[in-house]
């Protein structure tokens, strides 16, 4: 027996079979790998909501749909996508992550870790069934801007109270990373040993923490003013209709860095395995993350420039958000520094993660192009926005869970990802998705607004392209599912324990696929 | 042009296009105001800066992924700091920002500017159509609703669509070339926000609340916008449309306004025939409460109820003005007391109490309506 080590002998799971086995799990990869499922079941009801959208800009006019489900559509599309797709996504591969990475048994909190998952099917139930209720979901753009939210029927309720549960999901889950993080690690990793991943996580962990009650306070407050009387946001009664979009900001900005900081962490992790070199300046990245986190509760009323605001207010906005592009800027320096002189090969993650640098910051040059007050006053609410936050966040958050993902699905499945599939994923994913974006940057600058079914003649020839690349896009990512299911049903190369020729850190030193249960006994860094 | 040339060419016409002020589809529209072209010159010093940055980091990083590839026997270095490199990428970047908030800065308070205008004008979003009000300067107390003036046909694809499709309005704001406009903007339902291209000018129009912008338009020319805050159903479908006119010519539009008001001022007096009431009446219906009420009648239900058989459009006159004229707060029924006059109000009523299956068979007339106004 003497040779038998705890990890072999727990290799399989004691306890209920079946779907009782997903419902009462507290193992942190089974609820990671639901995570995972349940963000790409969104991903793609989210993508059918998109498809839907650019089939009605196909050419000017209403063909396919109405304007009030159009809205509908575009509303419903950005909170499945946030909410339900991004996000969880993210928080699946810090609850498969973390643990193997910093050689923890399971994450602190492993019953609340249920709870945490289990929440979201209902919060998405309530949010995708809103669609048949009367009035239909909330037309009122994810942004939720009273008074026009006010207006909406039940189905804005129903939003409201989808956005408190994911709130608490997000939240619990938060907790658990951080309490994971700073208690659980392996004896002998410091925190300035830790993988860059569970870094960028620690830090986002502490952003949902400090925004995600402020979203639940301003939804709170909507939902009072329109079914309790109150005027929170109600001019007549005393209020002020931008006072909403104050709290929702502070909350939205940080927002958006929750759904990019960790995709710099796994970028962060791949390109020094690709390019068989150290991360460059580790410390400056981590440095840089938290100097990002801590920039973006100053600079939310750069999405408010066109409210009117003072000269000051105006001024002082302008110049933090300008400031975020010098930290985010060291860390795309860094990655190219870290493939300078390396000696790279392109695998199926390596592409993604090279393609996330090159798109992402195509997105950060437009970020820093809306950052100049005067010129966001012009393409405020324009496609040229749309445009930036889907460079961002699809090329940003998207490439980077795919990068993710193909870089460790060896650990997950123990199977090698098809590398014929993920390179034409890739190169599929990447050309499609800018025909369907880059020229929205030109829609917007000749003046087509956001959030309309129906447009002038001059956009039209623009719109056709969008509609041709976001079909091609669509259909890309069904190739992921492909690779997925291969994998995970023992199709394919086996995977070693160390997948990827020079990948570091102890996620590598378990057997591939790992284990149900693993480092019961931490591991010891030298 | 196939898509993929369009694709092949965008990159390059981007650039070609910087300094070339013709109507690019590429850029911003060619600017008519200091306060455009402050905006315009901006973008593209930041588009050049971007573009310089652009090829120096890209440039380094593809020159790795060519040379620095293990197919090719490159070897792994193993540096992984170098403080000085990590400062001077801090600090210059830095230094490129203070140069790009400079100007900046300047434009910022320039936009900012709104003292001293020749004429003010208040724009109001209602769901979904601007009303305006001139407030102050010449054409002081000309207030007008300007609404979409594409036919229906022309949207849903039962006739040609014409050429300025979505961007042309029945009544357009008209100034006078070279003055300080300044725009008061509010909204009578939901955030809506005033924007024309051209002249630089985006400011969100915020019920219960006033807030200001300016321009003084260079050029004459017609310049469209559009309703840029999601306000509903019909955010698509409310324009801008702002002819900038010749003094002399701005003047003879002031003196025909002032005429017109005087007949709307008449109308509300007298007595109007059941005939003379459907007619207008039928014609009002369709700019301001089939968007939402639908031609037929039927409504959209819940949002939007059936007029068609409603027991409000065929019941007590008196509840039903009390409606148009207050509007229902807490949905999207508007007051209307606010945007039409007393016969047009009586026009629509009477036409709605006896179209489709409704069969009221009275008339209501502006006195009814100035009566309804008080309660």
């Amino acid at each position: 027996m003497a040779a038998v080590t705890p990890d072999q002998l727990h290799d399989h799971h004691h306890g209920p079979t079946g779907l009782m086995r997903w419902i009462t799990t507290t193992n942190h990869k089974d609820i990671g790998t639901m995570y995972m499922i349940f963000s790409f079941v969104m991903f793609l009801a989210g993508g059918v909501m998109a498809l839907m959208i650019r089939a009605e800009l196909f050419q000017p006019g209403l063909q396919v749909v109405e304007p009030e489900f159009f809205n509908q559509l575009t509303t419903l599309h950005g909170l499945v996508m946030v909410f339900g797709a991004i996000m969880p996504a993210f928080v699946g591969f810090a609850n498969w992550q973390i643990p193997l990475m910093i050689g923890a048994s399971d994450m602190a909190f492993a019953r609340m870790n249920n709870w945490s998952f289990w929440l979201l099917p209902p919060a998405a139930i309530l949010l995708v069934s809103s669609f048949f209720v009367p009035g239909g979901a909330t037309a009122a753009g994810w942004t939720l801007y009273p008074p026009l939210s006010i207006q909406m029927g039940m189905g804005m309720d129903m939003a409201i109270f989808a956005v408190h549960i994911m709130g608490i999901s997000s939240i619990m889950g938060a907790i658990n990373i951080i309490v994971t993080v700073l208690n659980m690690r392996a004896p002998g990793m410091t925190m300035m040993k830790m993988p860059l991943f569970c870094w960028t996580w620690l830090i986002t962990a502490y952003l949902l923490i400090a925004v995600m009650p402020v979203l639940a306070g301003a939804v709170t407050m909507l939902l009072t003013d329109r079914h309790f009387g109150t005027s929170f946001f109600n001019a007549a009664g005393g209020g002020d209709p931008i006072l909403y979009q104050h709290i929702f900001w502070f909350f939205g900005h940080p927002e958006v860095y929750i759904m990019i900081l960790p995709a710099f962490g796994i970028v962060s992790q791949i390109i020094p395995t690709f390019a068989r070199k150290p991360l460059f300046g580790y410390a400056s990245m981590v440095y840089a993350t938290s100097s990002i986190a801590i920039l973006s509760f100053i600079v939310w009323a750069h999405h408010m420039f066109t409210t009117g605001m003072p000269v000051v207010g105006q001024l002082f906005f302008m110049y933090a958000t300008m400031l975020i592009a010098v930290p985010t800027g060291v860390k795309v320096f860094n990655w190219v520094a870290t493939m300078w002189r390396g000696s790279m090969t392109f695998e199926t993650p390596m592409l993604w993660a090279t393609g996330f640098i090159f798109v992402f910051t195509m997105g950060g040059f437009t970020g820093l192009i809306c950052a100049i007050a005067p010129i966001d006053i012009q393409i405020h609410d324009t496609y040229y926005v749309v445009a930036h936050f889907h460079y961002v966040l699809v090329a940003g958050s998207l490439f980077s869970l795919y990068a993710g993902a193909y870089y460790w699905l060896p650990k997950w499945t123990g199977r090698m990802p098809d590398e014929r599939f993920g390179k034409l994923h890739f190169w599929s994913s990447l050309i499609f998705f800018n025909i369907t974006f880059f020229p929205m940057h030109f829609l917007g600058l000749a003046g087509m607004q956001r959030r309309v079914p129906d447009y002038a003649l001059q956009f039209t020839d623009f719109n056709q392209m969008a509609t041709v690349g976001a079909i091609g896009f669509g259909l890309s990512q069904l190739i992921f599912l492909v690779v997925v299911i291969k994998a995970a049903r023992g199709g394919g190369e086996k995977a070693s324990a160390r997948a990827w020729e020079s990948a570091e850190g102890l996620e590598w030193t378990v057997p591939s696929p790992a284990p149900h249960h693993t480092f019961e006994v931490a591991p010891v860094l030298k | 042009m196939s898509v993929s040339g369009r694709l092949a060419v965008s990159a390059p016409l981007l650039l070609a296009a910087q300094g070339v002020l013709a109507q690019s589809r590429y850029n911003f529209q060619p600017p008519v105001t200091s306060v455009a072209e402050q905006i315009y010159d901006l973008h593209t010093l930041m588009l050049i800066i971007c573009l310089v940055i652009f090829i120096l980091v890209f440039g380094a990083m593809f020159w790795s992924i060519l040379k620095h590839r293990r197919s090719r026997g490159a070897v792994a270095a193993n540096f992984h700091e170098n403080t000085t490199v990590e400062v001077v990428w801090t600090v210059i970047p830095f230094l490129i920002l203070i140069g790009m908030a400079w100007p900046a800065t300047k434009a910022v308070i320039n936009m900012k500017d709104t003292s001293e205008p020749d004429i003010t004008i208040k724009a109001t979003g209602y769901q979904w159509k601007w009303g305006y009000d001139y407030l102050q300067g010449e054409g002081e107390g000309i207030r007008f609703l300007s609404s979409l003036s594409t036919p229906r046909e022309q949207i849903e694809g039962r006739a040609d669509k014409g050429e300025h499709y979505l961007l042309e309005v029945d009544n357009p704001v008209v100034v006078p070339v070279g003055k300080k406009i300044r725009v008061l903007t509010t909204a009578n339902d939901v955030i809506h926000s005033w924007w024309v291209p051209a002249l630089g000018v985006k400011q969100d129009s915020i019920p219960g609340f006033i807030r200001d912008a300016w321009f003084r338009a260079e050029t004459e020319g017609v310049y469209r916008g559009v309703c840029a805050e999601l306000c509903g159903r019909d955010h698509g479908f409310m324009p801008i449309e702002v002819h900038v006119v010749s003094q002399e010519a701005y003047s003879d539009w002031v003196a025909t306004q002032v005429a017109m008001r005087a007949t709307a001022a008449e109308d509300d007096e007298r007595e109007w025939t059941p005939d003379e009431l459907a007619e207008r009446g039928a014609g009002l219906y369709g700019t301001h409460c089939a968007a939402c009420h639908q031609p037929d009648g039927k409504g959209i239900p819940p949002a939007f109820p059936a007029l068609d058989g409603s027991e409000v459009a065929t019941g007590d006159v008196t509840e039903m003005l009390k409606v148009i004229v207050h509007g229902r707060p807490g949905t999207a029924m508007a007051a209307f007391g606010a945007q039409l006059s007393d016969a047009e109000i009586a026009a629509v009523s009477t036409w709605v109490r006896n179209a489709w299956s409704n069969e009221a068979g009275d008339t209501v007339q502006p006195a009814d309506v100035a009566a309804a106004r008080d309660r």
